[in-house]
């Protein structure tokens, strides 16, 4: 039912997006832009341009208690608790440091039992809550929609406007909603849906819009599932992307360390339930996608809608309409060493990388070490978990053991090898097969070549030493 | 911040989609304080070769584009990541205009933030101005005021929010404008706390 609230004074149907909306708009400009009421910043170690600013402007953190650092994109993942040897690194995560403990921010250090990736600590901590505005100095801020929470990214002039004023003017997004109908097959998971629609509405194909994912085959996911979804709205263009709180996401959250307790988290989950889209609310933009007309997808080129099943071959540029996209297929190719009509399976790996923010969680390496049990990579690779948490927690599972015997190193938590900043990189012209979420040129370092998909697709990838179908991989094992 | 009303200048063709914002700056350059400047590092990886040589790939570095102010490219530009630093390489080198079919939202949010005008144009309208550029036409003007841009035959529209557009000609800073609301944000903080007592994090 539509709900006459003070917000909502015309009881007319609204979206998810827009009940969370309305509930944090503080005032609404003539000209169109909202402030909005942040419920949670979390900053890291590249937030140091908006630090600087407030100094510059002598102004304190208007509300530290809102306010979360992490330590995740410099971190180095191999010997931890020992100095940092390189220099600009150590002073990256010094000022961090040095930056929360000046203002009163509670700080996920580097030394913390709880630090791990900004967008799964968040989440672990029950920091994340359905029905919040979030925002972060990180596009990939969108993760936190899993929960119904209104999360996106924004750049340093933004973190420094939210710092000072734990507020931040927003135009209101447009509103789509992809359904998801149907169930998917056997070892294939939310990467595969997300690399599917960014594959076929293109990577500004969501540009300007809150996305909300819906459907049977969404209601299905886990809540790890639902971070990966949600993890890359970002990269099909979109501002943020959000699903409905449930049973899934409330059996999640109860019990997390910052998340309410008890008779307060029984009025939260009421007032989470009733979150959910209004069934006759109006969407700008609708796509329905068939669940179980999905492959195991992975990246040739590199911008993440450059996907395709595993049983494809790379395009023809020769073959492609418009100029733009034929100019930018070729130069893809180009940068990725890689023929037109060439057999996706045929694509030789060099490594192979398991982490980031978007497949590192706990199911992720259950299903890359579902995969692997047993078996030996023919390639080198690097394991590193979302958080010392999850890190923990797969070694109590003996999947720590499972990577190392295949072959594969087993290292500390952090942004590691999806953007190079701590050092971990894949060396130029090499090729990596990866769980992350960007395969832009250069992204895991100078000349490196990345093909994304899901962690079982990298595990098999590790194994045969090229990019493989997980399936045959999976029989007798799932 | 500087307004931004009507620009005249040297224009720079990027023929390129989706120049995201890992190669408008790679990763490994943002520890610099930006005091330091982060012009040098503007398409670090696409101009320079692993031996630190200027690869000349890009029209950028051709000796008649010095000095350029505008650059037109390909749709999805400043795709990827939030970093202002993109905008900081691309501000610092000198550029204050970008002219392409589609932007990064976040990209775009940054650059108002910084003066720079993303300009979106159909992108039939970009291969028009990429096609002049590369056959040797030097200047374009830019006009915000009027939103369209001049010197490539018939003037094109120039398709731009209104609040950004409002922002970027008088070159308002949104955070001074808040400071001004304290007091209505700490009444809405104040309500907002009884309507949703779980928000606050518990611990
Ligand atoms: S893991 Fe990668 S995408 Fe995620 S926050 Fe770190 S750098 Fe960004």
């Amino acid at each position: 039912m539509p709900d006459p609230s003070p917000s909502n004074p015309h009881g007319a149907p609204r979206t998810l997006f827009e009940k969370v909306w309305d509930q944090h708009v503080v005032t609404t400009r003539d000209d169109g832009p909202s402030l909005l009421y942040i419920d949670r910043h979390l900053v890291h170690e590249g937030s140091h341009h908006a630090f600087a600013k407030l100094r510059e402007k002598g102004l304190p953190v208007s509300r530290p208690d809102l306010t979360f650092g992490v330590a995740d994109h410099y971190v180095p993942t191999r010997g931890r608790g020992g100095a940092i040897a390189d220099e600009g690194i150590a002073r990256m995560v010094g000022q961090l440091a040095d930056n929360t403990a000046t203002h009163g921010i509670r700080l996920f250090g580097l030394d913390d039992p709880r630090q791990g990736i900004v967008h799964v600590v968040g989440p672990e901590q029950g920091l994340t809550l359905p029905g919040l505005t979030m925002v972060c100095g990180d596009s990939h801020t969108s993760t936190h929609g899993a929960f119904g929470a209104f999360a996106f990214g924004i750049g340093a002039s933004d973190v420094a406007h939210v710092l000072a004023t734990q507020t931040l003017w927003q135009k209101k997004p447009r509103r789509m909603r992809i359904c998801f109908e149907g169930k998917l097959m056997p070892g294939v998971g939310a990467k595969d849906m997300a690399l599917a629609w960014i594959a076929r509405l293109g990577a500004d194909g969501a540009r300007g819009h809150a996305i909300e994912y819906a459907g049977s085959a969404v209601r299905a996911l886990s809540m790890e599932g639902r971070l990966t979804l949600c993890n890359l709205s970002i990269e099909g263009g979109g501002r943020l992307g959000m699903i409905a709180p449930d049973a899934t996401t409330i059996g999640y959250l109860e019990g997390r360390p910052f998340a309410p307790k008890g008779e307060t988290f029984a009025r939260a989950a009421e007032d989470w339930l009733a979150l959910a889209s209004d069934a006759d609310a109006a969407f700008d933009r609708e796509f329905v996608i068939a669940a179980n007309e999905i492959a195991p997808v992975v990246t040739w080129g590199t911008s993440p809608e450059d996907a395709l099943p595993i049983t494809g071959e790379t395009p023809d540029p020769d073959r492609i309409a418009d100029p733009g996209r034929a100019a930018h297929a070729r130069e893809a190719l180009a940068y990725m060493g890689l023929e037109p009509g060439r057999k996706l399976t045929e694509i030789a790996v060099d490594r192979v990388f398991i982490g980031s923010c978007t497949n590192s969680r706990i199911e992720d390496l259950r299903a890359a070490a579902a995969i692997l049990a047993g078996r030996k990579a023919r390639v080198p690779g690097l394991v590193s978990p979302g958080s010392s948490l999850v890190k923990r927690q797969a070694e109590e599972e003996g999947l720590d053991r499972i990577f190392v015997e295949a072959g594969l190193e087993w290292v500390a938590s952090g942004c590691s090898m999806c953007v190079g900043m701590n050092g971990d990189i894949v060396a130029s012209g090499e090729r990596c097969a990866s769980t992350t979420n960007r395969n832009f040129k250069g992204r895991q370092g100078p000349g490196a070549r990345t093909h994304l998909m899901s962690p079982a697709m990298v595990a098999a990838a590790a194994i045969e030493g090229r990019l493989a179908d997980a399936r045959p991989l999976l029989e007798g094992r799932i | 911040m500087e307004p931004f009303r009507r620009l005249s200048a040297l224009a720079c063709p990027l023929p390129l989609a989706s120049v995201d914002t890992d190669q408008l700056i790679p990763a490994r350059f943002m520890k610099t304080p930006r005091a330091e400047g982060y012009g040098r590092f503007l398409l670090y990886d696409l101009r320079y070769g692993s031996d630190g040589r200027p690869s000349g790939a890009l029209p950028l570095d051709e000796p008649a584009r010095a000095g350029a102010q505008i650059l037109v490219a390909r749709r999805n530009f400043g795709a990827g990541s939030s970093r202002e630093a993109a905008v900081y390489a691309l501000v610092d080198y000198g550029i204050r205009c970008v002219i392409a079919p589609s932007f990064g939202d976040i990209f775009a949010a940054n650059a108002a933030n910084n003066g720079l005008l993303p300009a979106v144009v159909s992108e039939e309208d970009a291969e028009r101005l990429l096609f002049a550029l590369e056959a040797g036409l030097e200047e374009l003007v830019v006009d915000l005021e009027a939103e369209r841009i001049e010197g490539a035959g018939e003037p094109i529209a120039i398709m731009i929010d209104p609040v950004m557009r409002t922002k970027l000609l008088n070159g308002w800073d949104d955070l001074d404008m808040t400071l001004s609301r304290a007091d209505e944000i700490a009444a809405f903080a104040e309500a907002d706390a009884t309507r949703r007592p779980w928000a606050r994090p518990d611990a």
